[in-house]
């Protein structure tokens, strides 16, 4: 690898100064003069039609400035394409989920928008509910949405090579249903939005949102405005994971609309019960897989079957239930599968897009099943996974899957070689087995997840880097760092490829008014897309000042090179001025030149074929190996898990402390779906809609975590780099569920692994210890 | 009601509600947005602030307890730009990430290391598990810790 002087390096993030000191300021954080509270009443049951709303006693309680109710919105609907846009910003006629909101107000402070709410009189006719995506599909099941009588919102069929034949021919096959858990990306700043629709027409917010422009084009179609007119200024986002930041939720319409009735800025904080009940959360999926093997353990074919639990309307559950399916065919070589998916609506909060997208489902039972035929087989679970790896390609050739995905490099081999001679794994037999009523595991798995990731729509991702004449830059991007670190990656490279300091690049966040347009973060796809914008507008602007400093020493541009902010003759580097001097000279020239420097991503885009399962969702693809060790109670239960080693293939960490921390943080995230986390639902009712009750892990829940990079230079990425901590995410849950049969002998294919799980099934085996 | 308290070693004499919380006097009031709202029943720890040498959950303390009290608040940590070591090392090791949990977990520190300024990594973790991270995993945070205490001891 060339020697960089910025990439590579455990520099500081670029915004941890105003994050340790309390000045990062985030969407709550904002007020206006004259600003107004709002708040959203929301619907006490499941399913029911609206047959009035009074707003009368609102209106008239001292304090109230507007009520609104879905009427406002004169039918607008949207979602992510124009066959499925399902959703109004406050239901009309019918509530499809518990507290979807019917109706908002505006007040002098949130108190009087809290009671002006509860005089809302709403008469509804109660329907019957719905609540359980196989049930839904059944004949005569209450119908949720009128355009599609069978309640499946998405489905599909696709078969690549010849899985019958494939199975007829198989030495084993076997059959298993797995189901995943119901979960939410936790983030800690719930959504929040202040909004200002001028009176000259101009509408301007600040949300937490992790992909502004989706809102920004939300919020020109629903009030019928141009987008010159539309301003999203970005704050600093209290974390993202995919879903209702990237989305736009109910309160965001809302202030909007009502600071439009008023006059005034509104501004709406959800609380976390609201997050926690009517918020995006990840589908629930039961997932019937079918798996064919041949004597000696290698994959011959699987055909998986997939209901998701897509709750009261579409969002995003297209791409989800296609990107379910789609990656099936990796980490491991697949001649032949079919995939058959149905999403479903059901009377529950919406399901949408949340980190690891759609990979976590099918990748969790297809990777445990994978083990659970290597133990019938009697076949070493490492052993089995060499066997049916996809080898790194050269990149010239690339690899390509039975159903089309290609990608120029694959580290898989290589993470199943570092996570297995790791001691973690390579001692497992050394270390104690059982200890009193505890029985300890060790587990491993291997999984993808993809990088610059497409979407429907456009793709474009630009980025300017302004030269200021003092030395130093404003980057500007469309791009947002909802955490992950995106702002520092991205001045790493800006200042990399100019040869300036890293400490002298400043980067802007989103505005729209200013900023290039850019899809939002999800799929892992910023460093690689505003990665390449920002590596080609800051050439550009290095051009212009080698021409400068050409021109100043009167030598060829190519002659000159800049580095860690000096320009100096490549022949004679004594001969060099400061980055500083040399802006100075490039800006002065003449009567005054402005140094821009602008650039755009071009990897290419390939459609995506949702009927046909065809079509790259990104430019490439992570791979890991994850081994996990824990100790199980096997009296009460218990699970504490102790250690993870993580060899991932992120292709060139840019920024080490980032890989890692996204590695870490994935991971732990990954766990907590594995044994903690699961909302506990009944008839569309979430009752742990608490902090309290939806168990998220502490401190004191955290293994100690090992992050091994695996280094693979792709070409479909800046400097190499790919995705990192979605991978991460996808291979804890079935490491840690592995280490869980390691411990106890038994499969569990439910998630979360519960205690009450864990002691129902050592009992049904005959191995509680009382 | 009438409320006098210290703020960041800044005296304040105040007419508040009775109902008003800690979180939002010093939010709403002071302008002090450092300390942040999550989950708003005490479970996150994004609203940690010291109040006498004690962490607690602004956004379940209410206003009227600080009367009389000695409130520590994210802004006034660092001394006139200069970061507290404990900040310095959060800074250095990456022990953030989205930042929103970042003012409570440096005041639960400080607590933590005022109290006890050597601790293990069970200490540590013990000592900050009021504190929600959905980023990090912990793993960086723990690591930051460890180096905040060999700065403040020096």
């Amino acid at each position: 690898m060339e020697e960089y002087s910025v990439i590579g390096k455990r520099v500081p993030r670029i915004d941890a100064k105003e994050k340790v000191m309390g000045e990062a300021k985030y969407a709550a954080d904002y007020s206006l003069p004259g600003m107004l509270w709002a708040k959203v009443a929301r619907s006490p049951y499941a399913h029911a039609k609206i047959l009035n709303i009074d707003t009368s006693k609102a209106e008239k309680l001292p304090g109230v400035k507007a009520v609104i109710t879905g009427k406002d919105f004169n039918g607008w609907t949207w979602g992510f394409m124009a066959t499925t846009r399902d959703e109004s910003p406050l239901a009309v006629d019918k509530v499809r989920y518990m507290y979807e909101g019917v109706a908002a107000v505006a007040a002098v402070d949130e108190e009087t928008a809290e009671e002006a709410c509860s005089l809302i009189k709403v008469d509804y006719e109660e329907l019957p509910g719905v609540f359980d995506p196989e049930e839904a599909i059944k004949e005569g099941a209450p119908v949720i949405h009128a355009y599609r009588a069978n309640n499946v919102s998405v489905e599909y069929h696709w078969d690549f090579g010849d899985v019958d034949k494939a199975f007829a021919d198989s030495y084993i096959v076997r059959e298993d249903r797995f189901e995943t858990g119901k979960v939410v990306t936790g983030f800690l700043e719930p959504p929040a939005s202040l909004a200002y629709y001028d009176p000259s027409g101009n509408i301007t917010v600040w949300a937490a949102k992790q992909s502004p422009y989706f809102h920004y084009r939300h919020l020109a179609g629903c009030f019928g405005l141009p987008l010159s007119k539309i301003r999203i200024i970005q704050p600093f986002i209290g974390g993202g994971f995919g879903g209702t930041k990237n989305d736009s939720v109910a309160g965001d319409f809302c202030v909007v609309m009502l600071s439009k009735k008023t006059g005034r800025p509104v501004k709406y904080v959800y609380t976390m019960e609201e997050v926690l009940t009517t918020c995006r959360r990840r589908h629930n999926m039961i997932i019937y897989n079918k798996m064919g093997m041949t004597k000696d353990g290698i994959l011959t074919a699987i055909e998986s079957r997939v209901i998701g639990n897509g709750g009261g309307y579409t969002a995003i559950g297209p791409l989800t239930m296609f990107l379910t399916g789609y990656a099936t065919t990796l980490p491991y070589k697949l001649p032949n599968y079919r995939y058959d998916a149905w999403r479903v609506f059901t009377n529950n909060p919406v399901s949408a897009a949340m980190r690891g997208h759609g990979f976590t489902h099918t990748r969790f039972a297809c990777d445990i099943q994978m083990h659970m035929i290597a133990e019938e087989l009697g076949i070493d679970p490492v052993e089995m996974r060499i066997r049916n790896a996809i080898d790194n390609p050269k990149p010239a050739d690339g690899y390509s899957t039975i159903n089309g995905i290609k990608f120029k490099t694959c580290g898989l081999m290589e993470t199943i070689k570092a996570a297995t001679e790791d001691p973690l794994w390579a001692d497992r037999d050394k270390m104690v087995k059982q200890e009193g009523p505890v029985s300890y595991g060790v587990g491993i798995t291997g999984t993808t997840y993809q990088g610059g990731a497409r979407q429907l729509g456009h793709q474009s991702c630009g980025a300017i880097v302004r030269i200021c004449e003092d030395g130093t830059i404003n980057l500007i991007t469309g791009a947002t760092d909802c955490g992950q670190g995106s702002d520092t990656v991205l001045a790493m490279i800006a200042a990399e490829v100019l040869g300036a300091k890293y400490e002298d690049i400043s980067f802007k966040r989103v505005d729209t008014a200013y900023t290039p347009v850019d899809p939002g973060s999800y799929g892992s796809r910023v460093t690689v897309f505003a990665g390449q914008a920002v590596e080609r507008a800051s050439r550009d602007a290095k051009r212009q000042l080698l021409e400068a400093a050409g021109k100043a020493w009167n030598v060829k541009p190519e002659e000159i090179d800049i580095r860690e902010g000096f320009a100096f003759l490549k022949d004679k580097p004594e001969k060099r001025m400061s980055f500083e001097k040399l802006a100075k000279i490039a800006s002065y020239e003449g009567a005054g030149a402005v140094i821009l420097g602008t650039g755009y991503s071009s990897y290419g885009v390939e459609e995506l074929d949702f009927s046909t399962g065809t079509g790259n969702g990104g430019t490439s693809f992570s791979f890991t190996t994850q081994t996990t060790r824990l100790g199980v109670d096997m009296e009460t239960g218990k699970i504490d898990v102790t250690d993870f080693t993580i060899a991932h293939d992120a292709g060139v960490p840019l920024h080490p402390v980032s890989v890692e921390g996204q590695n870490e943080g994935g991971a732990v995230q990954g766990l907590s779906q594995a044994i903690y986390e699961g909302f506990i639902m009944e008839n569309g009712r979430t009752h742990n809609s608490t902090f309290l009750d939806y168990k998220m892990p502490r401190s004191t829940d955290a293994p100690r975590i090992k992050v091994i990079d695996i280094i693979t230079d792709d070409p479909d990425g800046p400097f190499g780099a790919k995705e990192a901590s979605e991978g991460s995410h996808v291979s804890a849950p079935p490491s840690v569920v592995d280490a869980l049969h390691d411990a106890t002998g038994i499969w569990f294919k439910e998630l979360p692994v519960t205690p009450e799980k864990i002691v129902k099934a050592l009992k049904d085996a005959g191995k509680w210890m009382k | 009601m009438n409320l006098h308290c210290r703020v960041n070693e800044k005296e304040y004499d105040l007419e508040i509600k009775p109902h008003m919380t800690l979180l939002d006097l010093l939010r709403e009031e002071l302008g002090l947005t450092g300390a942040k709202e999550g989950c708003g029943e005490g479970e996150c720890g994004a609203c940690t602030v010291i109040m006498d040498g004690k962490a607690v959950n602004a956004c379940i303390v209410l206003a009227a307890e600080a009367e009389g009290k000695e409130i520590l608040t994210i802004e006034g940590l660092a001394r006139e730009g200069t970061l507290h070591p404990i900040q310095e090392a959060f800074v250095e090791i990456g022990g953030l990430q989205c930042g929103f949990c970042t003012p409570g977990m440096v005041l639960s520190t400080k607590v933590l290391l005022d109290d006890n300024p050597n601790p293990t990594e069970e200490e540590i973790k013990k000592g900050l598990e009021g504190n929600f991270c959905r980023c990090t995993g912990y793993t960086k945070i723990i690591e930051s810790v460890k180096v905040a205490a060999d700065k403040v001891r020096g």
